[in-house]
């Protein structure tokens, strides 16, 4: 398991990289989301991958830790991709704009001659 | 508990949400509620300073649950310096957009609110994780700013903007998260106990994790070679918003100054601070050198001063650290004051007319465009000579010559560096990097003060308001009584950085008992 995560999170941030450093507009953006869910596997990993473990504790029962996976990491990831989500979004408002008024998708407002 | 220590972000985040309900029609009353929330605002701010110096570290648990379970917001003396510094900012920026600014587009003052509340919450938090969101909320604010008033060069450079600056977030996330992972906790008192603590065989990990953080602030600080999107950005936004970012780049600094020491005193890592300081400096210098425009040269100004701080801060010694605070005080407030009066100075150049018509074709809403003839203030007399004062005080500001407060502050600063016996060599390079910084400046500043203010043709006076030119005296003013009282000043900056090298009272202040 932990192979398949790892090589999920390097293949996500991988081509996030890539799509990243190509000089359109959309590729950036979708760049930015895949990078953004490869950092979002890597916090959830960072509270240590467990299979069959809730992070709820029942109220009234002993409390054994070790039963449990570490529920923090899991705000973690929901706070980041909430915010991820509303920056993306407004990427894209101002990718938009950027359309409308250089009428290019180049991320430099102009195409280069190569 | 004391409940002073909320009005910070409380305030803003109330007064934003509020502005948003009012009609962009009836601005007159958004701007009456924004200068009066803003001026309630600084009274707190200056209610905590003067606690934060009794001196008393103030320690609020939001939801009353104890750290390190519950996130903390801290004040202390350099978290009240700062949201002193923020807030008067905000208020020289909100006066200065009533005259022209806050028509070119929609919601400018919700989006200063929101901007302030982003700043005061990082300033604020205890919490590694919540030092992120606040990062996002007052990125997403300066985005907004950024782009207050369109245009392509605006909207190009906000693209640039906020491309890096997610990536920068992403790899804060990546940064805060690999700290959890070894240590277990985001408190940062906490953590600071907790790293002295982690084995050999992590500390390899740790200080990966850390450095990952580093990278996130300081690119938001503009260290080269990450801080190439800056000067374009800064030149690109309108005059307001571009005074309150001279303050974005310092939460860059603020950030390190704090994790950094609170983490590893002053161990890891401070070579690279020292060293990538100097070589912002330098580039800041040739950038300023290079610019022939205003509004670049103000951008590299930002670079070299945030050059400086680092350098500065990265020598790891607490009498440097508090020259280093004295220099940020005084050119933020330097760099502030000229980014304000570069938008009243080229409106001699392009008449302002033009701008406010192809903003507002921009906008979309041509109809409602206002005549520049019905803006409100008194258009003050002799203008070019009261633009030509305070241009020659940003230029001493921003130069860091005697007699305002940025050269205390280098002096100061070159005081402690000559201090060790013998002097270092690294010691003389930086020394002989602030002085041509300062010459480089200089030279700079006063070419294009004599092709703006002594032309060899007519050029037409611009309309200054009383309004927008009060801001700008009002930041100088503050810099002329920082050279004034430089004593007490230098002694609570100086109190302010020997806490930060010896954080015991803070972690005390925060986890009591451990």
């Amino acid at each position: 398991m932990e192979l398949t995560v790892a090589l999920a999170i390097g293949v996500l941030a991988g081509s996030g990289v890539w799509l990243l450093l190509r000089p359109r507009t959309f590729q950036v953006v979708i760049g930015l989301s895949l990078l953004s869910y490869a950092v979002n596997l890597f916090i959830f990993a960072m509270g240590r991958l467990r299979l069959d473990a809730v992070p709820i504790v029942r109220a009234g029962q002993a409390i054994d830790p070790a039963a449990y996976a570490d529920p923090m990491p899991q705000a973690l990831v929901l706070t980041a991709i909430v915010i991820g989500f509303a920056m993306t979004a407004l990427l894209l408002v101002v990718l938009l704009a950027a359309r409308g008024h250089t009428g290019t998708d180049h991320v430099d407002g102009r195409e280069t001659d190569s | 508990m004391n409940h002073l220590i909320m009005v910070p972000l409380a305030l803003p985040l109330v007064t934003g949400a509020l502005l948003l309900l009012v009609s962009e029609r009836r601005l007159q009353l958004k701007a009456a509620i924004a200068v009066a929330a803003t001026l309630l605002l600084l009274a707190a701010e200056i209610a905590l300073l003067l606690r934060a110096d009794e001196p008393l570290t103030q320690v609020y648990a939001l939801g009353a649950w104890a750290a390190p379970f519950g996130i903390v917001l801290v004040a202390d003396r350099l978290s009240a310096l700062m949201l002193l510094l923020a807030g008067v900012l905000g208020l020289a920026a909100l006066l200065f957009s009533l005259a022209r600014w806050q028509r070119a587009g929609p919601r400018l003052h919700a989006l200063l609110q929101f901007q302030l509340m982003g700043l005061n919450g990082a300033f604020l938090t205890g919490d590694l994780f919540n030092l992120f969101v606040f990062f996002e909320l007052l990125l997403a604010a300066s985005y907004g700013l950024a782009l207050h008033g369109s245009g392509p060069a605006r909207v190009r450079a906000s693209l640039h903007y906020i491309a890096i600056n997610l990536t920068a977030s992403l790899l804060f996330l990546i940064g805060a998260s690999m700290l959890y992972g070894i240590t277990g906790t985001l408190n940062m008192a906490d953590l600071a106990l907790r790293i002295a603590a982690v084995p050999p065989a992590d500390r390899a990990l740790l200080e990966a994790g850390a450095a990952i953080l580093g990278v996130a602030f300081l690119v938001k600080a503009g260290m080269w070679p990450l801080g190439f999107w800056l000067p374009t950005t800064y030149a690109a936004a309108s005059a307001p918003a571009a005074a309150l970012f001279s303050i974005l780049s310092k939460v860059g600094i603020y950030a390190v100054l704090r994790v950094w020491l609170l983490f590893f005193g002053d161990g890891f890592g401070g070579d690279w601070l020292f060293y990538g300081g100097m070589a912002t400096l330098a580039f800041g210098v040739v950038g300023v050198l290079a610019s022939q425009d205003l509004p670049r040269l103000a951008g590299f100004g930002v670079l070299a001063s945030s050059g400086t701080l680092l350098a500065a801060i990265g020598m790891g010694q607490a009498a440097a650290t508090g020259a280093a605070l004295f220099y940020l005080v005084a050119s933020t407030l330097g760099l502030a004051a000229l980014f304000l009066l570069i938008e009243l100075v080229e409106r001699s150049r392009e008449p302002a007319a033009d701008l406010l018509a192809v903003t507002a074709a921009a906008f979309g809403d041509a109809d409602d465009a206002p005549e520049p003839e019905e803006e409100v203030g008194v258009a003050i007399p002799a203008t070019m000579a009261l633009l030509g004062l305070a241009f020659g005080c940003c230029a001493l500001l921003v130069a860091g010559l005697p007699p305002l407060p940025a050269f205390l502050g280098k002096f100061a600063l070159l005081g402690a560096l000559l201090a060790a016996d013998p002097v270092p060599p690294a010691a003389w390079a930086m020394l002989a990097l602030l002085s041509l910084s300062g010459i480089a400046a200089t030279v700079s500043l006063s070419r294009i003060g004599i092709r703006v203010f002594w032309p060899a043709h007519k050029r037409s006076v611009p309309r200054v308001r009383v309004i927008e030119m009060a801001p700008v005296a009002g930041l100088l003013a503050l810099s002329f009584a920082l050279t004034l009282q430089a004593g007490p000043a230098m002694r609570y900056l100086q109190d302010t950085a020997e806490a930060l090298h010896a954080p015991r009272a803070y972690i005390e202040a925060v986890l009591p008992g451990r």
